[in-house]
């Protein structure tokens, strides 16, 4: 029930606002920790908790309002995604913030007062509170039911979710409108942490853990769908609890698993509906898309060339680092950026290609070169396979289906000991002797990622890409002129795999190793935030993106364990001074 | 300035540099990674205070080798290719002697391997996976903290001797949770072969949904139960299988479930009765550690825990392996660490010379809820040291041979 209350929030935002909100797991982490510390300060005796839990979600619900009115109401204007880097940065400041309140340790929180027993139905013991918190939820439901169903503001929200632009034109105040909404939908991630605080223990992960599964929930009922968010975390509540139970091995994915097949039969979720908008979330708005010249692209070559022999041994193996993860960005920049298709599971890829790799070096003995060639061929092909039934769906929900992809690949590797090691990894991949010095594989990584990045950016010139570009900006128009439009959207998931896999294999021979963690959605996310940080306008915002962020991390790490504090202030100051990455300021100064 | 100026300056820093660093003996650099935040992070804190305090105390009376030991800290995040980026800074920027921490197996595996490729001693503090001595152990690690295998076994010898037949299991699934089972469930079948297994549960690390699992456990009946959650998942564990009355039927076996660690956060509601291994370090009878626990606590306002004494013995040895190759010589310090004997707060430890694998020994013993401090500790507990349960140089021989 706590999982409906934090997905009804995250839909209801989603639904209105369009923000793919990332920080939603924040608040609800946020109002967790507010609820432990406020049950012990409050001189309430047994009612401190209860009212602990309403000032816990009434305090988030008015950290939402500062976030929409302070940091969100600016990025309205900027393309849709930008908003996600907003959140992304959120993310990783309230991490920090909450490290740094309440410590990094693990902590048990207090029990609600008269409901620490258990009932017995039917023969088996029910933790009282977890009864009191189906009713909750379904108090909330109803509640919510009436208010979307009987007042003018319920009314409004429904015509916003299901038509937007038209709302405004019929003179309704947006402003307010996406201000209400959005706390509105904190204070319920907040009072659904609040309420898992006497279930769970407090960690400082709490917010990655649920967030996903949020918007499992949410994509499952159909994004702006409160029933179908309802149905969808009753469903995902009966997978986890029994399904674990009679297929162990499965359960890391059995949600993953039941999303992508709800996808697959039915697009738009079990009780959502078609969008009426033609445009893709990514709607990059990124208009004529103007490559950094050519002449651009030289100058790097040569600095890139030249520079390195003065460099430290470390800087080069960073510069290494930089190269692979420009190619993945860029790679994913294939499909966000020209194709108009953001990708949640990116990782899938490079994982796909780092073990690829690994497993041909590790176990069939092969030398490095037939393995680091092969291993963008299997990422290829498994992108041919996930591509089939992806390119199927759009928006947010294309996004949740790569995303359950890439889990379920996490999951395989993670489970199949004997091939891939399971959470132990595969040791030993080094690349030969003749490659091992740090400035000879430094170079071996230029030759593969820049003919990476120059094969991207011809495919971006010609007639496939135009054509990508085309069903991106309007995809019925494209296909009324004649275009197969999954056919290119495929081919451009596969291309977009290939590269990723080959990032991926040149990642592996730089670590030495590859473990489950290249296929989480941490490393998903990772391209898609140098991505936007570059600019999505233009494919040079990949590798500008990925130098900046790198960069960024390495130096910020060295300096403190608060690094994800600092990077996401400098990622908010970046997104509201340049809220269409850093290409899009330059090509304005350009004129 | 002009340009001519500049570098003249410059270079004149640089010289002044370079014979300031001459005239004072240049410290000995000790690269230290650790995950100090993400998935690792809630148990690193102690660990870093007592290196701190180690190196404080070695460089209060004069340092190793007539050097003062300096330890630069590097933060992996909890990911195994951050910590290999971090062993690649640390060595050639930083030119530190070695490299030493770790808590997350995989993290430690990583950094293994790099530091076989690349020639460098590693000493694994925390990490709990047999592979790293054994599997894909290798002439240039070291491993501090009892291994999954030793304190299985130290549970099994005692849960051995016991009336309890019908076993159940509940663990993450990960390679931890797995071999702590297995080394466990083996070693007891072995001395009680009437032992029957009744139901194995294997709920994803950090996202227990412990109701449905403590129900499934209560079906399956079980006489006994052996736990190897930990962190979060056992804090929720805790609170379903008390509402559930699952700790009143079933005897509990908890691998580390007695380490501070995972029995302070429970606060009271630490469950009575269970047989664990891990850190009583409030009734430890031995002078030095005694007095190690009053430093710590006089420096920290807190509590050691088992990582705290981890850290510090870790780095004990690191300065004992120091004095006894009178070197930092890579080549010379691996050798000294073969067979190297350290004076702990435990008592005296040493590093096989088969595997790497130190000899420091784990707790065992019975869990019950002080009152007076409001936690749960560990009564009726015994020393066991690592000798007691290791395999033999053989077998080692035979593990490390598919290398």
């Amino acid at each position: 029930m706590g999982l409906f209350l934090i997905a009804a929030g995250l839909s209801l935002i989603f639904g209105v606002t369009r923000i793919v909100n990332f920080a939603h797991g924040s608040f609800y982490m946020l109002a967790a920790y507010l609820t432990y510390t406020l049950t012990a300060a409050l001189p309430l005796g047994p009612a401190s908790f209860y009212v602990a839990v309403l000032l816990a979600a009434l305090a988030t619900g008015l950290v939402g309002f500062l976030v929409e009115v302070g940091l969100l109401r600016r990025l309205y204007r900027a393309p849709e995604l930008y908003q996600l880097l907003a959140t992304f940065a959120l993310v990783l400041v309230v991490s920090d913030v909450v490290a740094f309140v309440w410590g990094r340790e693990n902590k048990t929180g207090p029990s609600a007062p008269g409901l620490a027993g258990s009932a017995r139905i039917l023969g088996q013991l029910f933790p009282s509170y977890d009864l009191a918190l189906i009713g909750v939820g379904l108090v909330v439901a109803v509640a919510l039911w009436w208010v979307f169903q009987r007042t003018r503001w319920g009314v409004l929200i429904r015509a916003a979710t299901q038509d937007r632009e038209m709302v405004a034109v019929l003179g309704v105040d947006q402003r307010r409108l996406f201000t209400s909404v959005f706390v509105l939908g904190s204070a319920l991630a907040g009072l659904g942490g609040a309420l898992q605080v006497p279930r769970q223990a407090l960690t400082n992960v709490m917010d990655t853990t649920i967030i996903t599964e949020a918007f499992v929930v949410v994509v499952i009922g159909g994004m702006g769908s409160l029933p179908g968010a309802l149905l969808a975390a009753m469903l995902i509540g009966v997978v986890d609890a029994f399904g674990v139970l009679w297929l162990p091995q499965l359960s890391l994915v059995m949600t993953f698993v039941v999303m992508a097949i709800v996808l697959i039969v039915r697009p738009w979720g079990l009780l959502g509906r078609p969008e009426t908008q033609a445009r893709s979330a990514a709607g990059a708005g990124a208009g004529g898309e103007r490559a950094l010249g050519w002449r651009w692209a030289a100058a790097a070559l040569v600095v890139l060339v030249v520079l390195p022999p003065w460099l430290p041994r470390f800087w080069v193996l960073v510069l290494v680092e930089i190269l692979v993860f420009a190619l993945f960005a860029g790679s994913l920049h294939l499909l966000m950026g020209t194709g108009g298709m953001v990708s949640f599971g990116h990782a899938v890829t490079f994982g796909l290609g780092a073990y690829a790799a690994a497993l041909l070096v590790q176990a069939a003995r092969a030398p490095m070169l037939p393995a680091f060639i092969a291993a963008p061929l299997a990422a290829a092909l498994g992108a041919a396979l996930i591509g089939f039934f992806a390119v199927r769906l759009t928006s947010i929900y294309f996004a949740m289906l790569t995303l359950a992809f890439c889990q379920i690949a996490y999951a395989i590797v993670h489970q199949w000991y004997d091939v891939t090691g399971g959470d132990n990894g595969l040791l030993g991949v080094w690349p030969p002797r003749w490659l091992a010095d740090p400035l000879r594989y430094y170079y071996f990584a230029l030759a593969a990622c820049g003919a990476g990045l120059a094969a991207l950016a011809a495919i971006g010139r010609a007639p496939f890409g135009l054509t990508l570009r085309a069903i991106r900006d309007h995809a019925r128009r494209a296909e009324a002129s004649g275009v197969d439009v999954r056919r290119h959207q495929w081919v451009a998931f596969v291309v977009a795999g290939f590269l990723g896999g080959l990032a991926g294999a040149t990642f592996v021979f730089l670590k030495g190793s590859v473990f489950p963690n290249s296929l989480t959605v941490a490393m998903s996310v990772q391209p898609l935030v140098m991505v936007l940080l570059g600019g999505v306008g233009a494919l040079a915002g990949a590798p500008i993106g990925a130098a900046l962020y790198t960069l960024l991390d390495t130096v910020v790490t060295r300096y403190t364990e608060y690094w994800q504090f600092v990077v996401g202030v400098i990622l908010l100051v970046l997104v509201v001074a340049f809220p269409r990455g850093i290409v899009g300021m330059l090509e304005r100064r350009g004129g | 300035m002009n340009r001519t100026g500049i570098v003249a300056t410059l270079a004149g820093l640089l010289l002044l540099s370079l014979t300031a660093s001459a005239a004072a003996q240049a410290p000995i650099k000790i690269g230290e990674i650790n995950s100090f935040s993400g998935i690792g992070a809630p148990f690193t804190g102690p660990y870093k205070q007592a290196v701190e305090m180690a190196v404080e105390e070695v460089n209060a009376k004069g340092g190793v080798l007539g050097r003062k030991v300096e330890v630069l800290f590097r933060d992996d995040k909890g990911q195994p290719a951050e910590a290999v980026k971090q062993a690649q800074e640390l060595v050639s920027g930083e030119k530190v002697t070695l490299i030493s921490g770790t808590f997350l197996s995989n993290v430690g595996l990583a950094v293994s391997d790099w530091a076989k490729q690349n020639q460098t001693l590693f000493v694994a503090a925390e990490p709990l996976t047999e592979a790293i001595t054994w599997s894909k152990g290798h002439d240039h690690v070291f491993r501090v903290r009892p291994n999954t295998y030793e304190q299985g076994r130290m549970l099994a010898e005692k849960a051995g001797k016991m009336k309890y037949t019908k076993w159940a299991t509940i663990g993450p699934n990960y390679e931890y949770g797995k071999r702590a089972w297995e080394t466990f469930r083996d070693r007891l079948k072995q001395l009680k072969p009437d032992v029957q297994v009744v139901g194995e549960h294997w709920p994803t690390l950090g996202k227990l949904e412990a109701g449905p699992f403590v129900t499934a456990i209560l079906n399956q009946n079980p006489d006994a139960l052996y736990v190897s959650l930990f962190g979060s998942d056992w804090l929720a564990f805790v609170r379903e299988a008390q509402k559930r009355g699952l700790f009143q039927k079933t005897f509990v076996v908890g691998i580390l479930l007695g380490e501070p660690e995972y029995i302070d956060p429970l606060k009271t509601e630490a469950p009575e009765g269970m047989l664990v291994t891990g850190y009583p370090w409030y009734d430890i009878d031995i002078a030095a550690h005694k007095d190690f626990v009053a430093r710590f606590t006089k420096k920290y306002d807190h509590n050691p825990v088992l990582g705290s004494l981890v850290g510090y013995i870790t780095y004990l040895s690191i300065f004992e392996a120091i004095r006894k190759a009178n070197s930092t010589d890579t080549d010379k310090l691996t050798a000294a660490f073969r067979g190297l004997k350290v004076e702990t707060p435990i008592g005296p430890i040493s590093y096989r010379a088969s595997d790497g694998q130190s000899t420091m020994g784990a707790w065992v013993g019975t869990t019950r809820v002080d009152a007076r401090r409001g936690v749960g500790i560990m009564v009726n507990h015994e020393y066991v040291p690592g000798e007691r349960v290791l395999p033999s140089d053989d077998e080692v021989k035979k593990m490390r041979s598919g290398n």
